[in-house]
C-alpha cells in the first residue's frame, strides 16, 4: 500500500461482501492518517452504517475516501453516493428510531454522532450523497449540536 | 500497513462460526470482520443448537471483534432475546473499549444483553445461577 495515495480511493458498494472491504479500507486509511484506535473505530463504524444505507436503500453505489490536510491538521473525508430513490424527508431519516428498512433506525443519526462533519444531499428519484469528515486529534462535537 | 489490522484475523469471515459445547454452555468466538450473512447464519445455528442440546447458557466472545455496527448489534441483541425464549441465557464477553465507546455514541446500548469481561466470569455467572434460580436473586446470594 502506498503512503499518501493509499488513502484516496473509490470503492464499489454492491454486496454485503463490499461492506467488509469498505470497513477494512477505511480502517487502513484512518490508521495511515494517524487516527487513534477509538477514532478509527468510530470512523469505521460510521462508514459501515453509511455503506449499508447505500446498499440497502440506495440499491448500491460507491464510497470515495479522500485524505485532507488543513492548517497542520489531518483528516479523512468519506463520500457515499447512490442513484437510488432518494430520501423524501431528511429530518425524519436523521432522527433516531426511524427506519424504512427493518433496521434499528440508528444508521444515519448514529453515523452523524460518530464524525465531526456530516452533510447529506438527497432528491427523490435522483439518489443520495452523504459526506462525512473527521479530523485527527479534534474533540468530538458537543452533544447539543447534534 | 500491518498496524491497520490490530486484530489476529484480518480476513473477512464467511460461512459458519463454530459453536463449541462445554457441558450446559455453548461457546462462540467471533473474530475479525464478520460478513452480514455469517452473523445471521450464527443466529440461526445457535437457536437450533440450543433447542437440540438443551444448553442453558451461551457465551459469545467478541474480544476479537473490531467493529460492532447497528447490524451486528441487532443480531447480538436478537440472539440474546431468542436464547431467553429457549430457556437459556446469553452473556457477551470481552467487548473492546473502543467498541463500547462507539456503540454508546451510536445509540446502541443493547438493553437486555448480559455482559462479562472474561469467559471465566461468564461461565461462573451461567453455571452458578442454574436455570432454577431467578435473575433478580443474582446479587443477593452470599459467597
Amino acid at each position: 500500500m502506498h503512503t499518501a495515495a493509499g488513502a484516496q480511493a473509490r470503492l464499489p458498494i454492491r454486496s454485503d461482501m463490499d461492506l467488509v472491504w469498505v470497513r477494512q479500507h477505511v480502517r487502513q486509511a484512518a490508521a495511515q492518517i494517524g487516527f487513534g484506535l477509538v477514532d478509527q473505530t468510530k470512523l469505521v463504524t460510521a462508514a459501515s452504517e453509511l455503506a449499508r444505507n447505500t446498499l440497502v436503500y440506495g440499491g448500491g453505489g460507491t464510497m470515495e475516501t479522500e485524505p485532507l490536510a488543513e492548517g497542520g491538521t489531518r483528516g479523512l473525508r468519506l463520500t457515499f453516493s447512490d442513484e437510488g430513490p432518494g430520501i423524501a424527508d431528511l429530518e425524519q431519516a436523521l432522527s433516531d428510531g426511524f427506519t424504512s428498512g427493518g433496521g434499528l433506525g440508528m444508521g444515519l443519526g448514529g453515523a452523524r454522532r460518530l464524525v465531526h462533519e456530516f452533510a447529506i444531499e438527497s432528491n427523490p428519484g435522483a439518489g443520495t450523497t452523504v459526506r462525512v469528515t473527521s479530523w485527527v486529534g479534534r474533540a468530538p462535537r458537543p452533544r447539543e449540536e447534534i | 500497513m500491518s498496524e491497520a489490522f490490530p486484530g489476529p484475523h484480518a480476513g473477512p469471515v464467511t460461512g459458519h462460526v463454530p459453536v463449541l459445547r462445554l457441558g450446559e454452555v455453548l461457546l462462540v468466538t467471533l473474530q475479525g470482520d464478520l460478513h452480514d450473512s455469517t452473523a445471521q447464519q450464527l443466529q440461526q445455528d445457535l437457536a437450533e443448537t440450543i433447542s437440540r442440546s438443551g444448553a442453558t447458557g451461551v457465551i459469545i466472545d467478541i474480544s476479537g471483534v473490531e467493529i460492532v455496527d447497528s447490524f451486528l448489534g441487532r443480531v447480538l441483541a436478537e440472539i440474546a432475546g431468542q436464547t431467553e425464549l429457549l430457556a437459556a441465557r446469553t452473556v457477551l464477553v470481552g467487548m473492546r473499549p473502543a467498541v463500547a465507546i462507539t456503540l454508546v455514541e451510536l445509540g446502541l446500548t443493547l438493553p437486555g444483553v448480559h455482559t462479562a469481561l472474561s469467559t471465566e466470569v461468564a461461565l461462573d455467572l451461567l453455571t452458578r445461577h442454574a436455570p432454577s434460580s431467578h435473575f433478580g436473586g443474582l446479587r443477593q446470594e452470599s459467597p
